[in-house]
């Protein structure tokens, strides 16, 4: 009886503490939520959601603050990939956040721009080139197309959202059930 | 040396099809006069674009080099002609899209003059593998058999290859451009074989090429005769749909099945077109560049088809006039064969390195589609053993993740599956989008993640810059109280009370020299 006690207490410690060294020593870093999260979402960093960008906007799903359907730019696709992630149900996007449109990007009209370098301050990508009083241009490969430099200028049609053109590269053939 | 094949071997899936091959393949190769303009696209290739190397109001010679290559995987442009450049622009294209791409036009002058006429060199063989490569590089030599992938870069593979499979198998209904070709020019395309053994290496040729082309066969193994080699074969296999393909018709004549995700090079096999060995003979033995090939022109819309031998960049409807058909008397017109081809929108789209065939049917080939009855017949005719109803389900959902375990990529588009469908349901149409649906994902996960980066190294930079701000106020404030507790020692303290106690003095001299 006593013997058994003993060497199954024994035996108990003896893989305990290997187990507990085990995790330790094999310890796996898996990246938190909040990455996972940041990940999926398209980066525009536009604050549509109701928060300051994509980061933030993943740390309030992550504490279940907001839910997942306030990234109109992200549209379905990314409330797909979000609800796998989450296994939550998807939820069709919230149109108070605004509609899912198609990618634009930013376009400044050289002969209106004043040079007042205030879209420069609030582009969240640093896509917008210039100094004060000179003309100031968009570096279309970097722009996200989040809006976010639109309300900021003071001139009327200086900047314009134009959806990013079709051409043989990016055309995609269209799904044959959308099309009918 | 030239007998069929004892053992040959089979796939599974496709199909048999109705040829229609009688239809072109009746009429020698035509020739056409020079056309008054030519449209070439900088991009004929898979690959980099090419950078133009003229510019408009040049004038041009017949295979001097209109664009250059701008990366490793990419293939130079040449003029199919001579004259002058009347403008760099955007112009149809054949794609899927019916989209305009950058294109190079030419006005031609009529006189075909060439910048360095072809002439043939006998010790052509003679020279070292790179000098080779790069001759065949030079002369923008594609993958004439379908996608275009430059040939000197698929000519140096990583693994040492030791079959050469030469693809003569055309199983595609309707098109003849092969078979034309080899039975016009068996011998350049036999020279361009043994090239293609000498740089890779390889210790023997299987050219296959379907039973329906007995003219083809007898010429190609006419043409094997003088030259000795008993380590080349002409392999006569069943016409049977997709044979052509580059797995399926290393499976028949080898055996080996090729796995999934795995390229052929990796089990020491490579397969080429039989009109990529002709382009490359005349390339190393003439010094002659990729600038005409032959293109079946046919359908029940064209009243005369038949084979032509185009340059490239001449446009549809010079070639439909060509055979005796009006251009604006085409219902429907396929750049392609009817199973893996895609619908034109322009008649003025040009023939381009990749061009094959030409289709113009009197009416469209897709009847509207019914529900999926779940009868299978899809996943019996898959050459690749793929399931092509559950893909379809997942394409149909929008399903990205799930339709890649069920291993999309592996899909040929070979159109087996939309061809037996009884509900008529555009499978492939289907899967095309799946697949750029997924690249595009990709493509847009890079950008969002450059643009997180981009985000947090404006975020890291503001950050910084205020806490620079913040220090270098703090020690101003800290130097102001510092000058405010010991004031007395302050010198420009010192210095102002200086010079205010100078002012007062000359002030004080002043007053007593006016009272004088």
């Amino acid at each position: 009886m006593l013997t058994a006690i003993i060497s199954l207490t024994g035996l108990a410690l003896v893989f305990g503490l290997l187990l507990g060294f085990a995790s330790k020593i094999f310890a796996v870093e898996e990246d938190p939520v909040v990455d996972k999260i940041d990940a999926i979402l398209p980066q525009t960093q536009c604050g549509q959601c109701g928060f300051g960008g994509c980061r933030p906007y993943a740390e309030a799903i992550a504490n279940n603050k907001a839910n997942i359907n306030q990234c109109p730019p992200g549209g379905e696709a990314t409330i797909m990939q979000l609800s796998d992630l989450l296994g939550v149900d998807p939820l069709p996007l919230n149109e108070e956040h605004g509609q899912h449109q198609e990618k634009r990007v930013a376009i400044i009209d050289e002969q209106t721009c004043i040079g007042c370098t205030r879209c420069i301050q609030v582009c969240p990508v640093d896509a917008i080139l210039g100094t004060a009083k000179h003309m100031h241009t968009v570096i279309t490969e970097e722009c996200t197309g989040c809006d976010l430099c639109v309300p900021a200028c003071p001139i009327e049609n200086c900047i314009l959202m134009i959806p990013v053109q079709s051409d043989i590269y990016n055309w995609k053939w269209k799904a044959p059930n959308d099309a009918r | 040396m030239t007998h069929a094949k004892p053992n040959l071997y089979t796939f599974a899936g496709g199909l048999a099809l109705k040829g229609h091959k009688t239809l072109s393949n009746q009429r020698p190769i035509a020739q056409l006069p020079i056309p008054p303009q030519l449209v070439i696209p900088i991009q004929e290739h898979i690959g980099q674009i090419t950078e133009p190397v003229v510019k408009v109001g040049d004038e041009v010679y017949k295979g001097q080099l209109l664009a250059r290559t701008t990366g490793k995987i990419s293939s130079p442009i040449h003029a199919s002609s001579s004259g002058e450049i009347i403008a760099i622009e955007h112009h149809p294209v054949p794609h899927p899209s019916g989209l305009q791409a950058q294109c190079i036009i030419i006005a031609t002058d009529g006189k075909d003059q060439w910048l360095t006429p072809p002439r043939y060199q006998s010790d052509y063989l003679n020279k070292s593998t790179p000098q080779l490569l790069q001759k065949i590089a030079d002369a923008g030599i594609v993958g004439m058999g379908g996608a275009g992938f430059p040939a000197s870069v698929k000519l140096s593979p990583k693994q040492s290859i030791d079959t050469l499979i030469l693809n003569g198998a055309e199983c595609e209904p309707y098109i003849t451009c092969d078979d034309l070709l080899m039975q016009t020019h068996a011998q350049d395309i036999m020279l361009g074989t043994e090239i293609i053994m000498q740089i890779l290496g390889a210790k023997q040729c299987f050219i296959g090429i379907e039973d329906n082309k007995p003219k083809a066969i007898e010429a190609m193994q006419h043409a094997l005769k003088p030259l000795g080699k008993n380590n080349i074969e002409v392999v006569v296999i069943p016409s049977y749909y997709p044979t052509g393909g580059e797995k399926q018709l290393i499976r028949v004549l080898t055996g080996q099945s090729i796995p999934s995700k795995a390229i052929p090079a990796e089990f020491g096999m490579l397969c080429h077109n039989v009109a990529t060995a002709y382009a490359i003979y005349h390339a190393i033995a003439y010094q002659q560049p990729l600038i005409s090939r032959i293109v079946t022109v046919t359908g029940s819309a064209i009243q005369q088809p038949q084979n032509i031998d185009v340059l490239i960049g001449t446009t549809i409807d010079d070639l439909v006039q060509a055979c005796a058909t009006d251009p604006a008397n085409i219902p429907h017109l396929i750049m392609g064969g009817p199973m893996m081809g895609y619908s034109l929108k322009h008649i003025a789209t040009p023939i381009i390195k990749t061009s094959n065939c030409v289709l113009a049917l009197e009416q469209a080939l897709s009847p509207p589609a019914m529900p999926c009855i779940r009868c299978g017949q899809c996943a019996d005719v898959c050459p690749v053993q793929l399931l092509p109803q559950q893909l379809y389900w997942y394409a149909h959902a929008k399903d990205m993740d799930k339709i890649q375990n069920y291993a999309l990529f592996d899909c040929i588009e070979c159109g087996c599956c939309s061809y037996v469908c009884p509900s008529r349901i555009p499978l492939i149409q289907y899967f095309r989008y799946a697949k750029q649906e997924i690249w595009a994902q990709e493509k847009e996960q890079q950008k969002s993640d450059h643009a997180r980066q981009r985000h947090q190294a404006r975020e890291a930079r503001l950050a910084r810059q205020k806490a620079e701000r913040e220090q270098a106020r703090a020690k101003k404030k800290q130097a102001l109280k510092k000058s405010a507790d010991n004031q007395s020692d302050d010198p420009k303290k010192a210095a102002i009370a200086a010079a205010l106690e100078r002012v007062k003095q000359k002030k004080a001299k002043q007053t007593t020299s006016t009272d004088e």
